[in-house]
């Protein structure tokens, strides 16, 4: 008996007012408490899974009212590794964000809830609760979408308001129809009675349809996508970064977590209406998401519809459902987080550079920045899936899980997967490495400047002049970092696939 | 099929809500109305949780009540939703102030110009 878990979600909270308290008597406080915070934060999630990834999840009883009539905190070797992955990916972005950040005390605060509503949602054994912290994330991440520049981040973060409630309302809709089957909220209870109620029940099919659709929205499957691209795209850059790291990520753990805990593989088998369901929305979102990314122009928005793709893999994995395939997302999920979250960051670090923001005023990128480009290229190669990094073993873990349960369409769709993701990085690439700067230019003044090799850069965001000076030392060691552990954790997938195997065996039984 | 629907009132009532307020979320062009119609289809799954816990002739859950009671957890539960209700239609109004003070506007047309022509 351990009081980690518990601790682990009110340290960030107590931090969070802590900033804000101390921010009142000191204005420079933020930074450095923050950072002390997530320190602590990654202390415990460490110490944490080092308990969890054992034979038996770690069990916090809160308040004293013991499952399943208070709240209970469940810790396996998914969730240690989602609580693992978030406090290292916001220990990483604080050291971007010491210089390119929103720099605001009231900044560093909600960060800090975001992680509270994140680590909670990974944590939580009570649907009811996950609901909650859902709703904790959501807020904390409207408003950090909001601490872009300009009225356009504001205007993005009210449609991800609006549609990020309706998708948590539709999640607690679905508790609703759950609860008045059942009448129980504890997961693991809620498991045993809905099987007793029985998965032919109209009231336990629309409680799956609701929560599972209210899921969608958070982690942007396709048709309920539309809130991310101007979330990601507008927000600032290190926020871009650890939304796009984190919270997608969560909400694609939360929907293992109710189709595999709650509902239970048997559910899935008994209606083959909701699997079918499943594969289309993860095949469309992986072609679509990649078809749309190609068109973009704008890399930040490329990004996010790449984001829309790589989850439609995840999806997929959930609806295959065999132990190989959930390995796989697992390991897609945490990689993912640390791709997409470095590519972000490493876009935000060539923009503060060069003013690159578009596809075209990547020409020529590599001898103007040859750290960002790098970087960018080893992140994008490791998202298409080239071995050994860790964007190839999620992949080719899911790919075994569809082959192993013949799943023919959605192979072929995870398999295609590999060739969309190049499709649009590979024209990032090839105008990064293999054109010259002096081809961007399209006005005479661009062309004057880039032949006498100043930085050839146009066509900046409003307010956003090139400055390769206020690129820190840290933002660079977090785009190197980004991209070497973007390798190194392919390396180690293998060993945490087999780690990670006594949860997956839980989760399928 | 009247008859079922006169003694579920409630839930008709309930989803008749969620209807309107997905209708003024997606129909008005006006930001304000958009945050009441998110409003309104909250509440109607505030209506549907309670009206679930609802018994008729039962007394509240209280010990010194007779039986039946009323079950006292999805009140509880929509409680907090409420809370969360309440703050979320803060950060929206936060949200609504910013974008006029930048654009001058409410209409989510209007802005979608602005934006445009930058």
């Amino acid at each position: 008996m351990t009081d980690l878990p518990a601790l682990l979600v009110a340290a960030p909270i107590l931090a969070s007012v802590t900033v804000l308290l101390v921010g009142l008597l000191r204005r420079r406080t933020g930074w450095p408490l923050a950072v002390l915070a997530s320190v602590v934060q990654l202390a415990g999630a460490v110490a944490l899974a080092a308990l969890a990834f054992g034979d038996e999840p770690v069990r916090y009883v809160v308040g004293g009212f013991t499952a399943p009539f208070g709240i209970e905190l469940v810790v396996d070797g998914a969730s240690a590794t989602m609580v693992v992955l978030i406090a290292f990916v916001a220990l990483g972005i604080l050291g971007y964000a010491r210089r390119a950040g929103p720099r605001s005390n009231t900044f560093y605060a909600t960060y800090l809830l975001l992680v509270a509503g994140l680590t909670g949602m990974s944590l939580t054994g009570d649907v009811f609760n996950m609901y909650v912290f859902l709703e904790i994330t959501g807020l904390a991440a409207y408003a950090l979408v909001a601490t872009g520049e300009g009225g356009e981040s504001a205007l993005a973060a009210l449609k991800y308001l609006l549609v990020g409630t309706v998708g948590a309302s539709l999640f607690l809709l679905g508790i609703g129809y759950a609860f008045v089957a059942t009448g129980t909220l504890n997961m693991a209870d809620l498991a045993m009675q809905l099987e007793a109620v029985g998965y032919g029940s109209p009231l336990v099919q629309a409680a799956f349809g609701l929560l599972v659709v209210g899921l969608f929205v958070k982690v942007a499957v396709f048709p309920v996508h539309t809130w991310q691209p101007d979330a990601y795209a507008n927000a600032a850059d290190s926020v871009s970064a650890l939304i796009s790291a984190l919270v997608s990520t969560v909400a694609a753990y939360a929907l293992v977590r109710i189709v595999f805990t709650v509902f239970t593989v048997d559910f899935l088998v008994a209606n083959a209406f909701a699997r079918t369901v499943l594969v289309a929305a993860a095949a469309v979102s992986i072609v679509v998401g990649s078809v749309l990314a190609v068109t973009q122009r704008d890399l930040k928005r490329m990004l996010a519809y790449s984001s829309i793709s790589q989850f439609g893999l995840v999806v997929g994995a959930v609806a295959i459902g065999n132990g190989t395939a959930l390995t796989g997302a697992m390991i897609h999920l945490v990689g993912h987080g640390v791709m997409k979250g470095g590519l972000f960051l490493t876009c935000g670090l060539i923009a503060t550079a060069t003013g690159a923001r578009t596809v075209d005023e990547y020409e020529g990128l590599v001898e103007r920045l040859p750290v960002g480009a790098g970087a960018f290229a080893v992140l994008a190669l490791a998202m298409v899936g080239v071995p050994p990094a860790v964007g190839f073993v999620g992949k080719w873990y899911i790919a075994l899980g569809a082959v192993e349960a013949a799943a023919w369409p959605l192979a072929v769709v995870i398999l295609a997967s590999t060739l969309l993701t190049l499709a649009y990085f590979a024209r990032v690439l090839e105008r990064m490495f293999f054109r010259e700067p002096t081809t961007l230019a399209t006005d005479v003044e661009t062309s004057e400047r880039a032949a006498t090799g100043e930085v050839a850069a146009d066509g900046t965001g409003p307010g956003r002049e090139p400055d390769p000076a206020a690129v820190s030392a840290g933002m660079r060691a977090t785009v190197v970092a980004a991209a070497v552990l973007a390798v190194v954790l392919g390396l180690a997938a293998f060993e945490y696939g087999q780690l990670l195997e006594p949860t997956i065996e839980r989760l399928l039984a | 099929m009247m008859e079922l629907l006169s003694t579920r009132l409630y839930y008709v009532v309930a989803f008749l809500l969620l209807g309107v307020g997905t209708y003024m979320l997606v129909g008005n062009t006006n930001l304000v109305k958009k945050v009441i119609g998110m409003n309104v289809f909250q509440t109607g799954i505030f209506l549907f949780f309670v009206v679930t816990a609802f018994v008729d002739g039962a007394s509240p859950p209280l010990l010194t009540a007779p039986a039946p009671y009323v079950s006292p957890l999805p009140h509880v539960l929509i409680l907090t939703a409420i809370v969360v209700g309440v703050s979320l239609t803060a950060v929206a109004l936060g949200l609504v102030v910013r974008i006029y003070h930048e654009y001058g506007t409410l209409d989510e047309e209007s802005i979608e110009r602005v934006i445009d022509r930058d």
